[in-house]
């Protein structure tokens, strides 16, 4: 295949960070073949494969759909299955673990918080009697209804829009882009009856009120989720309750 | 295993051009405050009656007043015009299974704001 034959090289400098050496982390420079339908991902199981064993990093379905390659790739958070390398040839690239999480080993970042937050908001759907039994058949929903929260399920839990929000990297309690959109897309669901359980975490002060609106979540998110979105929409319907609680009495506490 | 954690930079702000036009943004909300207060005195100069207003107009002819005027005049740009941006993320919009356009949204944004400007415009002119 012609167009699969190396074209020159591509510098590509990778964080490394070794817990048991207890040194602190480097940058180690790799040349790696330079081939128009590489993408950052492919670049670096090139290294792992003949260059250097010792990288480690996280990836699976290398086609944007599993969430785990995501990465640092000149500053900004991206999918490093998705970041193809004739975007940056001939220049050199930056990879670095996500940022605003703590570094396990090189590329590898702890996830324990971001799952703590995202169970935290019960992603999934809550019936306040249960859930009536499959013989009685299933929730009933119509395609407009599906409409209002279709965007915020195609979350991949990639943490991407954690790393490129400042807010999270300054204020670690911060419940953050994706759980919120998590539990909207939750809230929005017409079968769905557990938004006032989720408004305790959403509405709290970790919660939505922490977002100074910066937006870059939604900038960067590559399933098009719009956190930023979500979370200005719960602000809103959390503003609407206040308003209910306090100068409605008998329409407030539900 | 002691995980690495990264200090986040005290200059953040400033490695990122959409980080900076937020941070220009939160800054410009000081700018459209100076403005009101300013505003605010005018209004009681004018209560005072026609001299103070004079010598009110006169303190603004300083070179410092206009330069002011001219850097909250950009401020208050960048607030509108951010602001703006932003609002098709606040307000979702459906119609029936379709959210409304972004550009929807932001364009009657800027008709609104013409239409009230010139409307603003045509009292003050007669």
């Amino acid at each position: 295949m012609a167009n699969n034959a190396p074209n020159g090289t591509i510098r590509l400098e990778i964080f490394r960070y070794s817990p048991d050496k207890g040194e602190e982390p480097k940058f180690q420079t790799y040349e790696v073949p330079f081939r128009e339908e590489w993408v950052v991902l492919d670049a670096i199981n090139y290294i792992k494969d003949e260059l250097d064993g010792t990288l480690t990093y996280r990836w699976s379905c290398r086609m944007g759909v599993c969430g785990s390659c995501g990465m640092m790739i000149n500053g900004i958070p991206k999918l490093s299955c998705a970041a193809f390398l004739r975007e940056y040839y001939p220049k050199p690239i930056r990879v670095e673990p996500l940022a605003n999480f703590p570094v396990t080993r090189d590329l590898v970042i702890q996830l324990d918080d971001f799952i703590g937050k995202l169970k935290s908001i019960q992603p999934w759907i809550v019936r306040k009697d249960g859930e009536k039994p499959v013989s009685e058949g299933v929730y009933l929903q119509s395609p407009a209804e599906h409409a209002r929260f279709k965007d915020f399920s195609m979350c991949i839990n990639c943490m991407l829009c954690y790393s490129a929000c400042p807010v999270y990297g300054l204020e670690k309690e911060f419940l953050g882009p994706a759980a919120i959109a998590l539990a909207q897309r939750y809230n929005m669901d017409s079968r769905d009856q557990g938004r006032s359980q989720r408004q305790e975490v959403v509405a709290s002060h970790e919660g939505i009120w922490q977002c100074t609106f910066i937006g870059e979540c939604s900038a960067v998110c590559p399933k098009h989720v719009d956190p930023a979105a979500a979370i200005q929409q719960a602000k809103l319907s959390s503003t609407i309750d206040w308003f209910q609680e306090v100068l409605w009495p008998w329409g407030g506490k539900k | 295993m002691k995980p690495y954690i990264r200090p986040m930079p005290r200059d953040w702000w400033l490695q990122r051009l959409p980080y900076l036009s937020f941070m220009a943004r939160e800054v410009s909300s000081i700018f459209v405050a100076a403005y009101v207060v300013v505003f605010m005195v005018m209004l009681s100069r004018i209560s005072q009656g026609p001299e103070a207003y004079q010598a009110f107009l006169a303190s603004l002819e300083s070179s410092l007043a206009i330069f002011f005027h001219v850097v909250a005049l950009a401020f208050a740009l960048i607030h509108t015009l951010s602001w703006f941006s932003l609002t098709p993320k606040a307000m979702m919009l459906y119609i029936g299974e379709n959210r409304v356009p972004s550009g929807l949204i932001l364009g009657s944004h800027y008709v609104a704001w013409i239409a009230i400007s010139a409307f603003v415009a045509w009292i003050l002119l007669n």
